[in-house]
């Protein structure tokens, strides 16, 4: 039977286009030229320069600050609410799906945009505040998910096990359940942690003054600064991604052993 | 009795923590988008009292209904160049040893989990006019050292295909890793070219992947802010440009109010779209396929 190449053309046509500006720019934060296209020889000269950057710093502990409150609060919130979609039907869990389901769909400058006239007209200040708010919202959704789609492959016979043998409901919770639960936890955690770091235009909607985050100083350093510092803070986040994914990917096999 | 009450407070219990989060950050917010659309600016950024229609004005701009036009047209295009990149590459996955298809599905996932502005800024500097896409064309007489490939509509497409596809590709394959490739042996023992077999059997099968893709590139693609933001130029705005705009720039909120109750207007044509192809659908095969 004659199988056609084109597929087989196209998959690696597409692993091309997703990876060459991500190469590129690798490559570019080691030149010498400040203005990229020569190569004008080997440097650390940026990442030196990045090491000294005082503002980039104090955007990256604020990152840090808001992403890690964010992936807690979200953690806790989108547990409970996978285990009420599993557990209960109805009305109430069809609209409390309907609400956890749409901010995965709608535009960020939508969330963004409705966000910043709901602080404006009860009044609250713009600051690292209402960021941690908005990241909230959008994480509880994407952990609700990842921990249920665990959730339906858990076998509940375990629980009926524990309780058979003295266990109370929340004893086999506690003990049985949620230990085993713990990986797709950890990977809807480790999927906020990500999307928050990562999160730019909520985050500048809902931002006020002394609020400039990673993402928004990268933004103005686009627009107005530097490109090879900006290459070589890239080269380095994709690093830090990289390490993430593969932290992931060892969460989600740990299900299959 | 009793237990049926105390079940209904454990749902409660649990359910509520994450419904009024949403109901208060995601609900509340979306309905006071058409309540503000309605009230008058004030100078200072905010809004004043009472209501109005002025802020329909922004309507009379002949410049808008090309800008909603543009933006409807570059979301059509980035998911119709999605869908036609996505379907061969599925497939494909499909057919390889389940250790290639691994680290394959892996390094199609990772462009999703890097930072989305910089992905967007190694465009930038791809097609900037030092870049190296510039110097191959301007080396192959293809393009003339004055062009500029930057700050153009065809730019805003390339990257927004760039940033949508895995969001195409992972659905296909979903839908693709559940079709029996038995049908396609069999419908080519009866005779069909490959070709045809693909396009009658194949794609047939995997439609509800293909809707759910299409729902997965063409909805954020209508609210694209970033992307015509850095890569685009003043003939390249797009819908979300405009709502930043208003707000950032003339911090005239009702009128952002304005725009952003459009984009939600014309996000619910695609939805309730899906929900109809979807009840019909559902209709006409409820005994071959949903009968599980």
């Amino acid at each position: 039977m004659r199988r056609s190449r084109f597929p087989m053309l196209m998959t690696m046509g597409v692993l091309i286009f997703f990876y060459l500006p991500i190469l590129m720019l690798v490559i570019y934060s080691f030149n010498a030229s400040r203005f990229g296209g020569q190569w004008m020889g080997f440097t650390f000269a940026w990442y030196e320069q990045l090491l000294h950057h005082y503002e980039i710093w104090s955007s990256l502990e604020k990152t840090l600050i808001i992403a890690l409150t964010a992936t807690a609060v979200s953690i806790v919130m989108g547990t409970l609410a996978a285990f009420a979609l599993h557990q209960y039907k109805g009305w109430l869990q069809n609209v409390h799906f309907a609400l956890v389901y749409a901010p995965l769909v709608v535009p960020e400058v939508l969330m963004g945009m409705s966000l910043l006239l709901f602080f404006v007209s009860i009044g609250m200040k713009l600051g690292l505040f209402t960021i941690f708010l908005a990241h909230v919202m959008f994480c509880i959704s994407y952990v609700t998910m990842v921990v249920l789609s665990r959730l339906q492959d858990f076998d509940f016979g375990l629980i009926e096990a524990a309780q058979d043998l003295g266990a109370s409901r929340w004893e086999a919770t506690r003990r049985v359940l949620l230990p085993l639960l713990m990986p797709g936890i950890a990977a809807g955690g480790l999927l906020a942690f990500t999307l928050s770091i990562d999160d730019f235009v909520i985050s500048f909607f809902v931002a006020g003054p002394g609020s400039t985050t990673l993402p928004i100083r990268i933004y103005s350093m686009i627009k107005h600064g530097s490109p090879t510092l900006i290459n070589a803070l890239s080269t380095i986040l994709l690093l830090v991604t990289f390490v993430l994914v593969w932290l992931s990917q060892r969460l989600t096999e740990e299900r299959h052993r | 009795m009793n237990r049926m009450r105390q079940n209904k407070i454990d749902e409660w219990l649990v359910t509520s923590p994450s419904l009024i989060w949403l109901l208060v950050f995601f609900l509340v917010p979306t309905i006071i988008v058409f309540i503000i659309a309605f009230k008058p600016a004030d100078p200072y950024g905010g809004f004043g009292t009472g209501w109005t229609l002025d802020n329909f004005r922004a309507f009379e701009n002949t410049n808008f209904p090309l800008m909603l036009w543009r933006t409807i047209w570059l979301s059509l295009v980035t998911t119709m160049i999605c869908i036609f990149l996505s379907v061969p590459t599925a497939y494909q996955l499909t057919r390889i040893s389940p250790r290639w298809r691994k680290l394959l599905l892996l390094m199609i996932v990772i462009p999703f989990w890097t930072s989305f502005l910089v992905r967007i800024f190694a465009w930038k500097t791809i097609l900037h006019p030092e870049g190296l896409i510039k110097k191959i064309l301007v080396f192959l007489n293809l393009a003339s050292p004055e062009t500029s490939l930057l700050y153009s509509s065809g730019a805003v497409l390339l990257v927004m295909v760039y940033t949508f596809l895995p969001f195409s590709i992972l659905p296909i394959y979903a839908a693709a890793e559940k079709f029996d490739f038995r049908l396609l042996e069999a419908a080519r023992d009866l005779g069909a070219r490959s070709l045809q077999a693909f396009f009658r059997i194949f794609i047939p099968n995997i439609s509800r992947g293909i809707l759910t893709a299409v729902l997965m590139v063409f909805i954020p693609a209508l609210g694209s802010y970033v992307i015509p933001d850095i890569i685009g130029g003043p003939d390249s705005e797009m819908l979300g440009n405009k709502i930043a705009q208003r707000t950032f720039v003339d911090r005239n909120l009702p009128q952002a109010s304005w725009l952003s109750a459009v984009l939600i207007l014309a996000l619910l044509i695609p939805m309730i779209l899906n929900l109809y192809l979807r009840s019909r659908r559902l209709g006409k095969h409820s005994l071959l396929k949903e009968g599980r």
